[in-house]
């Protein structure tokens, strides 16, 4: 983007609560059921149902309001915000305008870099979700599923507090990680659990005044938070240099483009008609519910990633990405609950290593076949020098495969780096003696023949030997001692 | 009717105007079946609905049904207060398995999968269910001639309208078909029309009746109610029918011992010395025919030692126009649903999504529905939200403000039902603001929430005037009771209407 | 723009609210809808004149408040009942004319 221009964004998101049933009935909330097998005579919006208000919804609602500090109303409502679609039974969303149940709070949203910025979050409300339109698989003909509608939704809604793509994708990415470690949603994007709208706009550097704002619907990751907010400000950036205007309007990202564009066809109402819902009444909630609520607060992912930085001396970014999911955060903290365990390593292993073969392999890490308990034990045999990274290697592969236990699969594999200088000593000696025109030549300054007799001394220990001290020894043994 | 015998009911009609109570202990003793009290309704109704148009749907075949089981829980001894007692329904209830119509267009295939609460509450005390009565399409009228399924008679003069937009409910009962049936009233759609018809019509406090499977047309005001033949009939049906349901979020947890001891003990005696009802010459204002009938109503309460007195209900004139505000804007919006997508009426061969729309509620609605809708959208269209939507919420906070502190002077009011008499169908369908002026002393009722009772008075002109007593939220204790009392010291309840020649 | 007691009921744009009501008026009954609407919002116009200043809106008679159902999924979804009467369905969808996006 152009220094000239300051972007401004503001986030909504929405996040499915993970209840068992739905918002306002007894269905189930789930997802990937046939069509409309889960849309009971409330959720199909039949002649005369009527709705009735989840409890596990307003926990859940109350539960993320004290996480960001904001205010919990003691009275909110439900309104009725009118418009015609398919996918929206009654014509009607039951939502909160005029009295949401979470007032403002703030959010600490850490960035890459190991800074963190703070967002204002102006509100958060419950509403009820809409089915599912399904385009495609008839001709002429839309199909209507409504196995989503009513699952329950908690609207996140920020200020304008970021102005860049990154600090956007950062902001929903730490929304995710707070509900999950609240545990009021599953977070799984793929299946538009949390869904994310975008208004953005831009304005010369150092104006007040905000520029005309275009609002991106329905954007399900965080890489396509950012891709997509980037591609909005370039191109109203280009309109405005360009001297044209950007129009107010709803656009949608269409990742294969990697564009925005507007939407067409479902014709928004510019007027909703809200009004109190009249078949709910006032919602009041009191002083012992919040409290009850409080006491089921966890560790926050903020309150963690400083403790982890501090009790085991991590970076900033390694903090930040250990504590983004719970279930990563639980696995390395039980990790560094084994005896001689080292922190830093197990950060590394659990980052690099560990993660890619879950990737690979399609598992969370609660399914990780390498536990924690293991893993810790693991690198405390690489403190201790029972191992090398090599060996370590070979250990995790096979507690990968199934085997359980780190010393047993050290002694059955034979794998305890070789410590004795004797022994390696006279290795090495005779390792030299034989190889004398490479013993020359290094001796004569070609530095680079000490990895050769590196590897014939790996080779000839099955790798088992601690390659520092095989450093040491063999730079003795040619006489070359700095 | 204790000693009639069984074979003696298709035969006498008139014993068809037995009460509930009646019904209950032939059945009880024997005297007669649930099959044969069932048959002879069927008949009554098949002979006299040709004329009347009182029913949508008849269903000869479920009730026989149902009056089997019936009589098989009589024998086995287990029978509910209502058991064998064929009752009727207004077609806005749904009923699982029936057609439930709304009286629209729109409706006019719809049958529901499940069962209203209230409805399920007479079903389990063992009632049969006869079939299911005309009204005002969505409730909407006070007249029953805006139904998709034609306009219904009243039984005392059959070019008259029943009122509505309970009308089928009110004639059905008036012509004893039915010893009871059901109806709801969102501004006065039970108390006008047991007044044209004169049964007595209650409408309950809202809360009291769940609204799970009832229709909405407005949900703050709509509330489920009764016609019978007298109140005593009345408060053991809503002895039933009333209670808390999970399934409605508006529907009160006040419990009511009164109330539960109704089928046992009746509504029991009025502490008729220590009452003061109040009159509030807003309501008398109103006006045109039968003021001579409530007049003598209450001196007929004086004379029980009621003491009576004015009270002011400074904003009551302002209800009306307010509750065509409130009323369409929860309308407006309650109909959205019917959009031809899951259930309810399509347009042939729609071109596009909107055209699936607008031409399926086009069709499927009548003109007045479309007037309450189009009204209502306008109160809550941007631009208007606060002058209409919201300058109706607070007239209506000062018209329930009036009741209130009325109802810190007396126990009970005391009103006309309706301003006139039953009149001619047609008379007022060009006018539909006209129409509006029917439920002036009904509709403030409706907006405050407080139970009701309409009581017939007496003819004016061979028509039925009805009377209304007013309560306290929940006080349906001291409404059914001056009411059972009144019926006690008059006889008005008792007047049948000239149908004996009837086809 | 409507503000209080000079509300004229001659602002009705009657095709605009039937847009948002999806309903569709044409030729004589869109002017006898529209003659309809006059007299009843010249009707509901006469609250204008009371006195509100202060008075907070009621949105419901009863001072009640939202009751909270436990979180259980006890519903049991009869699917071939519940579209029995849709106007078209098929393999379990309800079946609108095209939509764009």
């Amino acid at each position: 983007m152009n220094a000239d221009w300051e972007a401004v964004i503001g986030l909504e998101i929405h996040v499915q609560l993970a209840t068992q049933s739905k918002i306002f009935s007894a269905a189930a909330n789930q997802f990937g059921a046939p069509p409309n097998s889960l849309a009971c005579p409330v959720d199909l919006g039949l002649p005369g149902v009527l709705p009735v208000l989840n409890e596990a919804a307003v926990r859940m609602a109350v539960k993320f309001g004290l996480a960001i500090g904001a205010e919990v109303c003691e009275r909110s409502g439900f309104d009725r915000k009118n418009y015609f679609y398919p996918d929206l039974p009654k014509g009607y969303q039951i939502s909160q305008l005029a009295a949401p149940i979470v007032g403002p709070g703030r959010l600490e949203v850490p960035l890459d870099d190991g800074a963190a910025i703070d967002v204002r979050i102006v509100r958060a409300h419950l509403e009820e979700d809409a089915g599912k339109s399904i385009h495609d698989a008839y001709a002429g003909q839309t199909g209507v599923d409504l196995n989503r509608a009513g699952t329950p939704l908690l609207e996140v809604v920020s200020a304008p507090d970021l102005h860049t793509p990154e600090q956007a994708s950062a902001c929903f990415r730490q929304l995710h990680s707070l509900v999950r470690y609240l545990g009021i949603c599953d977070g799984d994007l793929s299946q538009g659990s949390m869904r994310c709208d975008a208004n953005v706009s831009v304005r010369p550097q150092g104006q007040e005044a905000l520029g005309e704002r275009t609002e991106i619907k329905n954007i399900n990751s965080f890489r396509f938070v950012e891709k997509a907010i980037r591609f909005e400000i370039d191109r109203q950036t280009d309109r405005l240099e360009a001297g044209l205007p950007v129009l107010r309007e709803t656009r949608l990202y269409d990742a294969a483009k990697d564009e925005t564009r507007p939407m067409r066809g479902k014709e928004f109402s510019d007027d909703y008609r809200y009004f109190p819902d009249p078949d709910l009444l006032p919602v009041v909630i009191d002083e012992a519910f919040i409290e009850a609520v409080r006491t089921e607060l966890p560790e926050l992912p903020g309150a963690r990633r400083r403790r982890f930085r501090e009790e085991f001396g991590l970076s900033d970014y390694d903090a930040s990405w250990l504590t983004r999911e719970p279930e990563v955060a639980d696995y390395f903290e039980a990790a560094t609950g084994a005896d001689g365990s080292d922190a830093k390593r197990i950060a590394n292993w659990v980052m690099g290593e560990l993660t890619a073969k879950l990737h690979r392999g399609g598992l969370s890490i609660d399914a990780s076949p390498v536990t924690a308990g293991a893993l810790g034990r693991l690198t405390a045999r690489i403190n201790d020098q029972t191992l090398s990274s090599k060996t370590a290697k070979i250990v995790f592969d096979t507690l990968w495969a199934g085997a359980a236990d780190v010393d047993e699969i050290i002694k059955a594999q034979g794998l305890r780096q070789m410590q004795d200088s004797a022994e390696l000593t006279a290795l090495i000696k005779d390792i030299v003696a034989g190889h004398p025109q490479q013993a020359e030549q290094f001796r004569a300054g070609r530095d680079k023949l000490l990895g050769f007799f590196v590897g014939r001394v790996m080779k000839a220990t099955g790798g088992k030997a601690n390659p520092r001290r095989v450093n040491e020894l063999l730079k003795e043994a040619l006489g070359k001692q700095e | 009717m204790g000693s009639t015998s069984c074979q003696g009911w298709s035969n006498r009609p008139m014993t068809l105007f037995s009460s509930l109570r009646q019904l209950a202990d032939a059945l009880g003793r024997g005297d007669c079946t649930s099959l044969e009290l069932t048959a002879a309704a069927l008949d009554r109704a098949r002979r006299l609905d040709e004329a009347l148009n009182c029913f949508i749907t008849l269903d000869e075949e479920r009730a026989m049904a149902a009056a089997k089981a019936a009589d098989r829980r009589l024998q086995g001894g287990s029978a509910g207060p209502l058991t064998g007692i064929p009752l009727a329904h207004k077609d806005l209830f749904c009923i699982e398995g029936w057609l439930t119509t709304c009286a629209s267009k729109m409706l006019a295939t719809f049958t529901a999968p499940y069962t209203a609460t209230a409805i399920a509450r007479l079903q389990s005390a063992g009632s049969v269910t006869l079939g299911k009565l005309n009204m005002d399409e969505f409730a909407m009228g006070s007249s029953t001639e805006t139904s998709h399924f034609g306009p219904t008679a009243n039984p005392w003069a059959l070019q008259r309208t029943p009122g509505g937009s309970s009308g089928g409910s009110a004639a059905c009962v008036a012509a004893g078909i039915t010893a009871a049936a059901t109806g709801t009233d969102t501004g006065g759609s039970i108390r006008q029309p047991a007044s044209f018809c004169g049964v007595t019509g209650l409408k309950p406090t809202y809360g009291r009746v769940s609204r799970y499977g009832m229709i909405a047309f407005a949900s703050s005001l709509d509330q489920g109610g009764v016609f019978a033949r007298d109140v005593e009939d009345a408060a053991l049906l809503l002895s039933v029918m009333a209670g808390f349901d999970p399934r409605d979020s508006t529907s009160s947890t006040h419990r009511d011992p009164w109330l539960e001891s109704v089928p046992e003990s009746g509504v029991g005696r009025l502490a008729s010395g220590s009452l003061t009802i109040g009159l509030a010459d807003e309501f008398f204002s109103e006006i045109n025919e039968g003021e001579q009938r409530i007049d003598e109503a209450r001196r007929a309460l004086e004379a029980l030692g009621i003491r009576c007195r004015g009270v002011s209900l400074p904003h009551i004139r302002a209800a009306m126009p307010a509750y065509y505000v409130i009323a369409g804007a929860e309308a407006s919006t309650n109909l959205s649903r019917y959009d031809g997508v899951r259930f309810g009426h399509r347009c042939e061969q729609p071109a596009s999504l909107t055209d699936l729309y607008e031409r399926s509620r086009s069709e499927g609605f009548g003109a007045e529905v479309k007037r309450r809708i189009l009204t209502g959208t306008y109160a809550l269209s941007a631009g208007y939200f606060d002058a209409y939507y919201l300058k109706a919420q607070k007239i209506r906070r000062l018209v329930a403000g009036d009741f209130a502190a009325a109802f810190g002077e007396v126990d009970l009011l005391l009103a006309p039902t309706t301003p006139g008499t039953a009149f001619r169908r047609g008379q007022l369908t060009d006018n539909p603001t006209a129409m509006y002026q029917q439920d002036v002393c009904t509709i403030p009722v409706n907006l405050a929430g407080l139970p009701s009772i309409s009581l017939p008075c007496g003819p004016h002109e061979g028509l039925p005037v009805g009377v209304q007593l007013i309560a306290r939220h929940f006080d349906e204790r001291r409404l059914l009771q001056a009411g059972a009392a009144f019926q006690q010291a008059t006889n008005w309840h008792e007047a049948r209407p000239p149908l004996e020649g009837a086809p | 723009m409507a503000c209080g007691a000079d509300m004229d009921a001659d602002d009705i744009d009657i095709d605009h609210l039937a847009r948002l009501a999806a309903l569709r008026l044409a030729g004589d009954e869109r002017l006898a809808v529209e003659r309809d609407l006059r007299r009843i919002i010249a009707l509901v116009d006469e609250m204008q004149a009371v006195d509100t200043q202060g008075v907070d809106p009621l949105a419901h008679p009863l001072d009640a408040t939202q009751r909270l159902r436990a979180d259980e999924a006890t519903e049991r979804v009869d699917r071939e009942r519940y579209q029995a009467g849709a106007p078209e369905a098929r393999d379990g969808l309800y079946l609108v004319p095209r939509v764009v996006e």
